[in-house]
C-alpha cells in the first residue's frame, strides 16, 4: 500500500497508532508485510526472495505441506486451541536465507466490539535467520474490541528468529495471545515484547519448547500499566534438549494498574542453563506488582536461577540526580527511562531506535 | 570579602538522635576550606543539609548562599545557586549512562571529551552510571560532573578515598585548576589528607560529636591530628566562632 492508500483507508489516529506499534508504512526497511483489519486481511506482500507471506486460509488452501503445522504444536504441549479464527499471517522463511531487515505484520482493530481471532504460521527453515515484528493495535473506534491471537511458532534445525510483539491498545480493549514455540536443535528464538500503552486485559503465557539439542530461547518485555488494566503476563520454556539454554527477562513499571510477571522454567534434561529475571518499578499507590517465577527439575545436573525485585524508584537516586540539577520529576522520568531501557530487549539496531522513540514519546506523555 | 555561604546556628537531628549541635561556619568567595573529624562525627551530614538533601530533621538555625536563606529551597533550586556536591558514596542508577547527566551538565562536547579522557573515563560515558565502577573510577566520575556544572560552592565529600595515587595527582590538578577560577569556593571533607598537596586551603576546621572548630592551616592541623588524634587537636586550638 502506498501513503494515498493509507490515508483512504485510515484516519490519521489510526495511522498513528499502526505506527506505534513499530509499523514502517513506507516499507523502505522491511522484508515483507502483512495487514489485516478486523477479520478483513487487507494486503500482503514479499519484499525479499525466499520470504512466502499470505493469509493462513489461503496457505492452508495452496500449500498442502501447510496443513501438517497447523495446531500442531498445540497437540506437542496436548492443549486445546480455539478453531473459529479469521484470518491471521503465514510467513515461510526458505532454508538457509539470511533475511537482513524486518518482516512486519499489522493487526488492527477497527469495529466497534469486534472479535478478531486470528492464527499465525510462522516457519523458520533449517538455518535461516529473520527478523519479524507484529504490531497489534486498536482504532479509537474499536471500543470494547477482543483480540485472540494464535501463534505457531516452527524454528527448524539452526535456524534464528528474532519476533518482536508491539501492542498499541485502548483503555477498553482485551487481549489473548496463546503463541507455542517449537524450537528444533541448535535453533535460536528471540521473542520481544512491548505494551507501553493502555489496554483494559492481557491474558498471555507463550511458551517455547526446546525440543532439539542446544536450542535457545529468550522472552524479554517491557511492560507498562495503566490504573484500571490488569496484565497477565508470563514466558514459559520447556528445556527438552541436552544442553538447552533459556532466559526470561521482565521489566514492568505500574502507573496504578495491576501487573502479574509469571516465568516458568522447565528442565527435561541434563545439562541446561536457564535464567529468569523479574524487576518491578511500582510508581502509584494503587499499582500492584505480583511476580511469581517458577523453576522445576528433575534433574541434578541443571543450572537454573532466578531473581525478582519489586519496589518504588530509590529516593537516593532522585536526590543523586536533584543534585545534578535535573527537577524531581526529571529525575523520576530519567530513572524510569532507564529502568525500561530497550537494551533489555534483544533488538537488531533498527528497530531499537523506533521502540525507544514509542517509548521515549509514551513516558514523556505519562510524566 | 562576600561570603558565598553562612551556616547559622544550625542544628539537625536524624531521628531523635542530635548530629549537629549548633554550628556556625562562613566560607566567603574564593576560599577553600577543609573539614576534618572522626567517622560519625556529622561532616556529611553538614553537606548533605547545605545541598537540602532528605532524611535529616533540622531543629534549629539556617543556611546562606550568597546572600539568600537558601533552607526551604529543593536540591535542584540550590544548584541553580550556585551549588555543588562530590557524592562520597554515589548510588549505582541501572539503565542511566553517566553521558546523560554529563552532557545535561555541559553543551560543551570539547569540554567534556578532553576532561573525560583526561579522567580516564571515555569508556565509562556509556555505561549505567557507577554500575560496576570501582571505587576510584566512581570518584572520577563525581569529579568530572562537578567540573562540568560549574558551581561556585563545591562540597567535596572525601575525593580521593578509594583513589590511586597516580589519579589523586590527576584528580588534584584538575581540581586546583577549577578553584583558581575567580571566586570559586569549596567545603572538602578529607580523612587522608593527600588532596591538601594540591589546593590551596587556607583554613582547616575539625569536626567532634556534631560540633565545629575553625583554626588556621589545614595542613599544620592534619599533621596535629595525625600525631595526637582528633580530642588534642580540639584542645590545642582555642575554638574560633566565625559569624
Amino acid at each position: 500500500m502506498n501513503q494515498k492508500e493509507w490515508n483512504n483507508q485510515f484516519e490519521p489516529h489510526e495511522i498513528e497508532t499502526i505506527s506505534s506499534s513499530g509499523m514502517d508504512l513506507s516499507e523502505k526497511e522491511r522484508s515483507g508485510s502483512f495487514l489485516q483489519k478486523d477479520n478483513q486481511v487487507q494486503f500482503y506482500r514479499s519484499l525479499s526472495e525466499g520470504i512466502e507471506i499470505m493469509s493462513t486460509e489461503e496457505a492452508l488452501k495452496k500449500l498442502p505441506e501447510v496443513r501438517e503445522y497447523y495446531g500442531k504444536n498445540f497437540s506437542l504441549l496436548n492443549r486445546d486451541f480455539p478453531k473459529d479464527t479469521e484470518g491471521g499471517y503465514f510467513v515461510r522463511v526458505k532454508k538457509g536465507k539470511t533475511v537482513e531487515l524486518p518482516i512486519q505484520a499489522c493487526l488492527f482493530l477497527k469495529a466497534q466490539g469486534f472479535k478478531q481471532k486470528v492464527h499465525n504460521i510462522i516457519i523458520i527453515e533449517e538455518g535461516a535467520r529473520v527478523y519479524l515484528i507484529t504490531g497489534c493495535s486498536a482504532s479509537k473506534a474499536a471500543n470494547e474490541g477482543f483480540h485472540l491471537g494464535i501463534s505457531e511458532f516452527f524454528i527448524q534445525k539452526g535456524a534464528y528468529l528474532n519476533f518482536t510483539m508491539i501492542h498499541s491498545w485502548k483503555e477498553d480493549v482485551s487481549v489473548k495471545p496463546m503463541g507455542i514455540a517449537l524450537v528444533e536443535e541448535g535453533a535460536s528464538f528471540i521473542s520481544n515484547y512491548v505494551c507501553l500503552r493502555p489496554v483494559r486485559e492481557i491474558v498471555m503465557y507463550p511458551t517455547a519448547v526446546l525440543s532439539g539439542d542446544n536450542a535457545r530461547a529468550s522472552f524479554n518485555s517491557l511492560i507498562l500499566s495503566y490504573p484500571g488494566s490488569l496484565q497477565d503476563i508470563g514466558s514459559r520454556v520447556i528445556l527438552r534438549g541436552k544442553n538447552t539454554q533459556a532466559e526470561i527477562i521482565a521489566r514492568a513499571v505500574s502507573l496504578g494498574g495491576k501487573v502479574i510477571s509469571r516465568g516458568h522454567l522447565k528442565a527435561e534434561a541434563k545439562d541446561i542453563k536457564a535464567h529468569l529475571e523479574c524487576r518491578g518499578l511500582i510508581l502509584s499507590e494503587t499499582g500492584t506488582i505480583h511476580a511469581i517465577p517458577e523453576m522445576e527439575s528433575d534433574f541434578r545436573d541443571v543450572d537454573m536461577s532466578h531473581e525478582a525485585a519489586i519496589g518504588k524508584i530509590n529516593r537516593e537516586e532522585i536526590e543523586y540526580l536533584c543534585s545534578r540539577g535535573f527537577t524531581k520529576n526529571e529525575a523520576q522520568s530519567i530513572i524510569v527511562r532507564g529502568f525500561m531501557d530497550v537494551n533489555v530487549l534483544a533488538l537488531p539496531e533498527l528497530l531499537k531506535k523506533d521502540i525507544e522513540a514509542l517509548e521515549e514519546k509514551t513516558l514523556k506523555a505519562s510524566f | 570579602m562576600d561570603s558565598m555561604l553562612e551556616v547559622r546556628n544550625l542544628s539537625v537531628e536524624i531521628g531523635a538522635k542530635e548530629i549537629l549541635k549548633d554550628i556556625s561556619l562562613v566560607i566567603n568567595k574564593g576560599e577553600i576550606a577543609v573539614l576534618f573529624g572522626p567517622n560519625g562525627s556529622g561532616k556529611s551530614t553538614l553537606l548533605k543539609m547545605i545541598m537540602g538533601l532528605s532524611g535529616y530533621n533540622k531543629t534549629g538555625g539556617e543556611i546562606i548562599l550568597k546572600g539568600r536563606k537558601i533552607d526551604g529551597l529543593s536540591t535542584d533550586e540550590r544548584v541553580k545557586l550556585g551549588l555543588g556536591i562530590m557524592y562520597q558514596h554515589p548510588p549505582k542508577i541501572r539503565g542511566v549512562k553517566l553521558n546523560q547527566i554529563v552532557s545535561f551538565l555541559s553543551k560543551n562536547q570539547k569540554e567534556i571529551e578532553d576532561l573525560s579522557e583526561r579522567l580516564s573515563l571515555k569508556e565509562h560515558l556509556n555505561r549505567d552510571i557507577n554500575l560496576g565502577f570501582s571505587g576510584g573510577e566512581m570518584k572520577r566520575s563525581e569529579l568530572l560532573q562537578i567540573i562540568l556544572q560549574d558551581p561556585d560552592l563545591l562540597l567535596l565529600d572525601e575525593p580521593e578515598s578509594g583513589v590511586d595515587l597516580e589519579n589523586i595527582s590527576i584528580m588534584g590538578d584538575v581540581l586546583n585548576n577549577y578553584l583558581k577560577k575567580e571566586n570559586k569556593s569549596a567545603l572538602i571533607i578529607t580523612h587522608t589528607g593527600y588532596i591538601l598537596d594540591y589546593i590551596k586551603a587556607k583554613r582547616g576546621c575539625v569536626m567532634i560529636n556534631g560540633k565545629l572548630w575553625c583554626v588556621g592551616s589545614p595542613k599544620e592541623m592534619f599533621e596535629s591530628i595525625r600525631k595526637s588524634g582528633y580530642e588534642k587537636c580540639k584542645e590545642c586550638h582555642e575554638p574560633e566562632r566565625m559569624e
